[in-house]
């Protein structure tokens, strides 16, 4: 099991700002400031609370297998943030 | 990712759809009259924004998703309705770091801060001792910044910050400020003294000697980790290393200043005409002068670098700060008037002419808070001051 794996989600206390590279997110808990560098990454984040896992939202965004595992380590920094968080699955077996 | 995208700092230089770093002074009012005061504050301006003005700015940025302004003044607590528009703020999702020399941080103000979620207190002290911190602040503001500092502790206030702008006097006091930060669970936040406002007058005594920039420099990759600075010592990375943050000019691209009658600023060490983008009240909100401002689109389109061109550190240093260069009437496009190559210098001594300030709120009738650096620049008040003779005809009419 990687990360990729697992499902994933923006965390409740983080929003986003659209910007011309990206996204700025901001997190209220802790103030704390991260870029999201490249549209594609800040359609990956939008994407997880709606994927059963975040390969899938890499899928569904476009990102081609090659990058996955860049894409993880992106997801990884954004977690260790607190940027998104894992998603308890509801009823999950 | 099928074309690289560009490096974060360019993406920058070319502005932000809102700023990241939003100043907003409240007012010009203050009970110090600081020797180096960026706006000059002292009177409260008959034009400050009303309460329903202010309100609707949060509304404003709320919308533009600026997440949080650093509010300062003047004395921002002195406004009747601060209280309220901090908390109209935090309740708006913009979050409030404000500035405060921690007059009117009452132990019970305190506890109710220390409920408060989305606000930041910084306490500005500039002397780790009284005796450094009052001569260019004035008399008994040590304690006062000691006593909101103890006030916060007390109350459980999480990381206040200690909030020092750095000069001659207290360069060799860092280690003195840590500890002054540790005792009070406060982060320490180190930011660079600019010739603007009042400094206009007291910079050339008070900024750090070229060997200080050195020292500072030295102690900033040493502890950066653990200070704040605003970012602002990005003419120091010329040394060699980068240090830690944003290494570059943020004015009009990620930062910008709202006044207290509502004038946008390119920064917040730029407040004069020649850098003023427009008005909330006058051209139709903070959004437009932020998006459409034609010296914010002069500001993030693409700079030559001037004079500092072919200097090796140019990509270090990006030519310094441009309110330093322009308010000791060096050219925006040439080197930082503390260029640590060495630059700065020569450009200081060659002609060269200080622009008048555009606005000055200082209190025309000195106070007994006044820092005693300004005391001895006092000129005489009246021509009996000079001579005892002064307007005296020998018949006896004047």
């Amino acid at each position: 099991m990687t990360l990729l794996d697992e499902p994933w989600a923006l965390s409740p206390s983080v929003a986003l700002r659209p910007e011309p590279f990206g996204a700025l997110a901001y997190h209220f808990g802790n103030r704390k400031l991260t870029f999201l560098k490249t549209p594609v990454l800040v359609t990956v984040v939008r994407a997880l609370g709606e994927q059963p896992d975040a390969r899938s939202a890499l899928t569904a965004a476009g990102v081609p297998g090659a990058q996955h595992a860049a894409y993880e380590g992106a997801l990884r920094g954004l977690a260790a943030a607190d940027v998104i968080r894992p998603r308890t699955r509801a009823g999950a077996s | 990712m099928t074309s690289a995208p560009l490096p974060l700092v360019q993406q920058f230089e070319r502005g932000l759809d809102a700023p990241i770093c939003l100043t907003w002074e409240l007012t010009y009012a203050c009970n110090l009259e600081c020797a180096h005061c960026l706006s000059s504050s002292g009177r409260r301006d008959p034009r400050e924004l009303s309460t329903a003005q202010c309100e609707a700015i949060i509304d404003e940025l709320q919308r533009m998703q600026v997440f949080y302004v650093n509010v300062g003044g003047g004395e921002p607590t002195i406004r009747p309705d601060f209280w309220h528009l901090l908390d109209y703020a935090v309740g708006h999702d913009v979050g409030v770091k404000f500035s405060t020399n921690g007059s009117r941080l009452t132990p019970e103000r305190a506890e109710r801060l220390a409920a408060t979620d989305y606000v930041d207190v910084q306490v500005s002290l500039d002397g780790a001792t009284a005796e450094v911190n009052d001569y260019v602040r004035g008399p008994g503001s040590f304690q006062m910044a000691v006593q909101a500092l103890e006030n916060l502790a007390a109350a459980g206030f999480a990381e206040p910050k200690l909030s020092v702008v750095c000069t001659r006097h207290n360069v060799g006091q860092l280690d003195e400020f840590q500890r002054l930060a540790d005792r009070y669970g406060a982060t320490l936040r180190l930011t660079r003294l600019r010739p603007s406002g009042r400094g206009a007058d007291t910079w050339d005594e008070l900024h750090p000697r070229p060997e200080q920039q050195r020292q500072l420099y030295d102690w900033l990759l040493a502890h950066g980790d653990r200070v704040l600075t605003g970012d602002s010592f990005f003419h120091l990375s010329a040394f060699g290393q980068a240090l830690p943050g944003l290494n570059l000019c943020g004015a009009g691209r990620v930062v910008c200043l709202i006044d207290p009658i509502g004038d946008v600023y390119a920064c917040p060490f730029a407040i004069h005409d020649q850098f003023r983008a427009g008005n909330v009240l006058a051209d139709g909100g903070f959004a437009q002068v932020w998006r459409e401002s034609s010296l914010f689109g002069e500001l993030r389109a693409p700079q030559t670098g001037g004079a500092c061109a072919s200097c090796s550190f140019y990509d270090s240093c990006r030519g310094g700060c441009m309110a330093a260069k322009f308010f000791t009437g060096l050219p925006l496009d040439g080197p930082d008037p503390e260029c640590v190559q060495g630059y700065g210098e020569p450009a200081l001594s060659a002609d060269r002419i200080v622009p008048a300030p555009s606005q000055d709120h200082s209190r025309t009738v000195p106070t007994r808070n006044q820092p005693v650096l300004l005391q001895l620049g006092r000129k005489p008040v009246s021509a009996c001051a000079e001579s005892p003779l002064a307007g005296f005809t020998a018949d006896g009419r004047r």
